[in-house]
């Protein structure tokens, strides 16, 4: 009898997995809670270093794909349950399968910026994150302001729900750092005229070429990079948002103005996630990112044998590292189904 | 016969103790600064000292807050204050019947039924009770048993008397209670034996007297029994300065001097002393302290206060402490533990920057308004709460005046709890000015931490200051806000430094009930659980505060409220990180709900540069 996999998600990494998977002549389920594939991909317009376009990245991955490899869209995993050498999933529709084996491929959600409340989104119309950014450049128009004006300077704020405990969140999201680079650059692009800052703790280039996209956005786009937390935003007469931060390696206090400000919203661990790892009895979830069995030598294992990871439900990942990491979990999957 | 040598333990032990509280009071009393000494000595001849006499028997003798708190825990503690207080006065009495009336040695009456075997029917008993003062004693001595009794099984079964978690005792407090819980037993044995030998005692030390002199040789007995009572009653007297007993006498003096209108002052004094010594580490206050979630139970105030009586408070200690307010509602004593920890705080010496350079170029505002708004750094740090105390304001047609819309200076209450009394007075100092300047009648505050301090602090002369939910209600009541009711249910957190701490728990409800179905938790009010989120802790990190917040937001959650309305900009945020339930503040509440008035007062807020 074929072997059968179930694979949880249907962005980069449940469709990598996929594929590749099929490729090795395993039958697979792929389970996508929305009606199309893709995951964040889909909104994204461009991905660092390259600006390669999210939909042209989305394409060469599905394309291809295997006909052994069935989608079944629209389902919500609601139940997942170990069963002597196999496993149970059902979803909220009534949709029920078995599988030999389980991969994880939920992702991640990006960080509801209003839990910063002293940042302003959701009360101040030029506070927006770095989503709603990608998605103004994708309609292709001008850059402009919730109040229609080109804004004179644009503030980037980096680690926004990343690295802070007091929204519960001690993680790095890794990709924000270069994110906030390619999308000044790409501001600067639009809007030469306009002055762009942005804020953060520390940057961690540690990418391919990210460290020359950053010197770029320095010395071709003269952004100015200041290390300071925002502190607060306030919202002026003119709409304008008005910036308390601290230049810490001036050691001193600033006030700036700014026509639109961006919040750098990082990658939380799904909800979904742990309840459903909950379910079936995985035991190291410690933050809501599902932990794997090895995070150097078995990092597409979990405790559970039969149970794998594959992208950011184990911790945040750019594209790329998504895309290899689903690749490694594919070989591991085949390894346990002994092919 | 008067004298014999086993009374000596129990006559020395108190002459020790007696002495030793002379010296201590002595030193207290020259501690006191000299308008202190004065008051002091003023209200001992006062009306007020009728008060203060009624206070002492109220909680002193029958611990009436011990027993609001919990009946059983009340009798305990009642038994023991009043069987004993009843025991010296009626055995006084018995011994001058007896006697015949002339003035006895201290011991005499204690040891009353060793001298005298008196089974005289008195005067007054022919016609009333036959063997009154027999019968009297007995019963009183059956009450404080009935006490022990309890005490002892208060040991395994403190959950009977509302205490989940019972006080951990250090050596000499275990000795001092040995000896306390052995004084009656011993009496009730020695009176018994020598009733048995001479046919004596009251309906209790008669039967069993009768019974004992049946199977054992009383005649051996009764001596050393008497010895053992005198003796424990000396362990308990030499014991008793240094010990938590050593509140039995300082509780009277507290209240006297705090009904004398003298207060805790400066740290260390006297009074603060005083205030350590008259903890009795009941441990009422174990169970209030939410630092036990955090598994912080050592900084509690019964042994932050022991730590501190006997020098032993360190930094961290002083510092395991939210501020509030719990124990302090709770504690039977009524001793300021926030005052003293602030205290201990002052003399820790904690090193900050006080570098207030960014105070200097601050915009001056002296535009007269009729309200100055002030939101505080908290409510900067919420935009929405102050967003929707600038929409009140428009639609009430209210002119005022937004003094920190361009930069605030903290009100200095963080410094001060912080126990950095002069850096928060430049602050305060600094805001003051800054108010006075604008000439209004009424400031109104969105923060109860800024609130607390403005009201306790600040000489804002003639100027009233309120809390916004305060000020909503105001506004509502007179008509210049319409609220539209809401079908949704919520759940209303009394901020500790609004309502424990400046008493306001009325108003915020009174407005919430016109918007929302209001449902109550199981701590509310005074009891109110803190958010975790608190300014007055230094020394938790973030894991432990989330588990505060979290056990917190688990209470309130119960009813299942559609929203978490608070009305502190702190507690909101904590809440919000908590991430369970929607949180907002009273003033967003009103915001959202309120009829918007068509033709609003031309009042654009005015604030000159």
């Amino acid at each position: 009898m074929p072997k059968h996999v179930i694979v949880i998600g249907a962005g980069p990494a449940g469709l990598e997995t996929s594929a590749n998977l099929a490729k090795l002549g395993i039958a697979v389920t792929l389970v996508e809670k929305e009606e199309s594939t893709g995951g964040h991909v889909k909104q994204w317009h461009a991905l660092f270093p390259a600006l390669l376009p999210g939909t042209e990245a989305l394409d060469a991955i599905r394309k291809g794909m295997p006909e052994n490899v069935r989608v079944q869209n629209k389902t919500t995993v609601t139940g997942i349950e170990a069963v002597n050498n196999y496993f149970t999933v059902s979803g909220h529709n009534g949709w029920q399968e078995k599988a030999d084996a389980i991969v994880f491929a939920t992702g991640f959600q990006l960080f509801d910026a209003r839990r910063k409340e002293e940042y302003g989104y959701g009360i101040y119309e030029n506070v927006i994150t770095s989503a709603d950014l990608e998605e103004m450049f994708a309609t292709g128009k001008s850059l402009v302001n919730r109040h229609g004006n080109k804004p004179e300077r644009i503030g980037f704020v980096h680690c926004v729900g990343s690295r802070d405990e007091k929204v519960n969140n001690l993680h790095c999201s890794k990709v924000c750092c270069i994110t906030a680079v390619k999308q000044a650059i790409e501001v600067k692009q639009m809007l030469p005229e306009a002055e762009v800052f942005c804020f953060y703790m520390d940057l961690r280039m540690f990418g391919r070429h990210y460290e020359e996209l950053y010197k770029e956005a320095q010395e071709k786009y003269n952004i100015q990079f200041i290390r300071g937390r925002l502190s607060e935003s306030a919202e002026d007469q003119d709409g304008n948002i008005v910036l308390k931060v601290e230049d810490t390696l001036l050691g001193k206090p600033l006030r700036i103005k700014a026509g639109l400000l961006v919040l750098m919203v990082g990658m939380e661990p799904l909800a979904g996630t742990k309840s459903l790892a909950d379910k079936l009895g995985l035991t190291k979830v410690p933050d809501g990112f599902i932990q794997p069995a090895d995070e150097v030598l078995q990092s597409n294992f979990t405790e559970l044998p039969g149970v794998f990871v594959a992208g950011a439900c184990s911790g945040p990942k750019s594209v790329s590292d998504t895309l290899a990491d689903a690749r490694s979990a594919a070989l591991a999957v085949a390894g346990f189904l002994k092919l | 016969m008067t004298f014999d040598l086993f009374v000596l333990p129990f006559f020395l032990g108190l002459l020790f103790l007696l002495a030793v509280l002379f010296i201590k009071y002595s030193r207290w009393i020259a501690m006191m600064s000299g308008p202190d000494r004065v008051k002091a000595g003023m209200a001992l001849f006062s009306v007020g000292m009728l008060k203060t006499m009624w206070e002492v028997f109220l909680e002193s003798l029958l611990h009436r807050k011990m027993f609001k708190r919990n009946p059983l825990l009340g009798y305990m503690h009642m038994s023991f204050a009043l069987g004993w207080f009843l025991l010296i006065v009626m055995g006084n009495l018995e011994s001058r019947v007896y006697s015949g009336g002339h003035i006895n040695p201290p011991y005499y009456p204690i040891f009353l039924k060793f001298f005298i075997h008196d089974k005289r029917v008195l005067p007054f008993e022919i016609f009333t009770l036959p063997g009154f003062f027999r019968f009297t004693m007995d019963l009183i001595l059956l009450f404080v048993l009935s006490g022990l009794v309890l005490a002892i099984f208060k040991r395994t079964r403190s959950r009977w008397f509302g205490m989940k978690r019972a006080t951990k005792h250090n050596k000499l407090d275990k000795w001092a209670i040995t000896s306390l819980w052995l004084i009656f037993p011993m009496r009730l044995l020695a009176e018994s034996f020598t009733a048995g030998l001479y046919k004596g005692g009251g309906f209790i030390t008669n039967s069993l007297g009768s019974i004992f002199d049946a199977v054992l040789p009383l005649q051996y007995l009764a001596y050393p029994a008497w010895w053992a009572y005198s003796t424990m009653l000396g362990v308990f007297f030499v014991t008793l300065p240094w010990s938590r007993f050593m509140h039995i006498p300082t509780e009277v003096m507290l209240i006297y001097l705090r009904n004398a209108g003298i207060k805790q002052g400066k740290y260390p004094g006297s009074f603060a002393e005083l205030e350590l010594r008259a903890c009795p580490r009941c441990g009422v206050c174990i169970d209030v302290c939410q630092m036990n979630d955090a598994g912080l139970n050592g900084s509690t105030a019964v042994y932050f206060i022991r730590a501190l009586r006997e020098n032993r408070a360190e930094v961290q200690l002083n510092s395991n402490c939210m501020m509030c307010g719990r124990c302090l509602e709770a504690c039977p004593v009524g001793i300021d533990t926030l005052g003293l920890r602030v205290g201990a705080r002052s003399v820790d010496n904690i090193m900050v920057a006080s570098d207030f350079s960014y105070l200097l170029p601050q915009p001056s505002v002296k535009r007269k308004a009729d309200v100055v708004y002030f939101a505080g750094c908290m409510g900067h740090l919420t935009p929405g709460v102050k967003n929707a105390m600038q929409k009140i304001f428009k639609n009430a047609g209210v002119n005022y005046n937004f003094i920190d819309k361009d930069g605030s200076i903290c009100c200095g209450r963080p410094l001060k709890l912080a126990g950095l009394k002069d850096a928060a007075s430049k602050l305060t100092d600094e805001n003051t000015l800054k108010i006075l300047e604008t000439r209004a009648d009424l400031l109104v505050t969105s923060c109860p931490i800024c609130y607390k301090i403005f009201s306790d602090d600040y000489k804002l002369k003639g100027m009233q200051v309120m809390h916004h939910s305060v000020y909503i209600d105001k506004l509502v009541t007179e008509g210049l806000l319409t609220l539209q009711p809401s079908a949704l249910r919520a759940v209303y957190h009394d901020p500790c430094e609004l309502g424990r701490g400046s008493g306001i728990y009325l108003e915020p409800r009174n407005v919430l009930k016109q918007i929302a179905e209001v449902a109550e938790v199981a701590e509310h009010g005074v009891n109110s659980l803190c958010c975790g989120g608190s300014i007055g802790e230094l020394g938790m990190n973030s894991t432990q505060r989330n588990t505060i917040r979290d056990g917190a937001l688990k209470m309130l959650c119960e009813p299942q409220p559609d929203v978490l309305v608070t009305a502190c900009p702190l507690c909101k945020k904590t809440f919000d990180s908590g991430n369970q339930v929607a949180v907002k503040d009273i003033a967003e509440m009103v915001a959202e709900s309120m009829t918007i008035n068509r033709q609003p007062v031309n009042n654009k807020e005015l604030v000159e540069a």
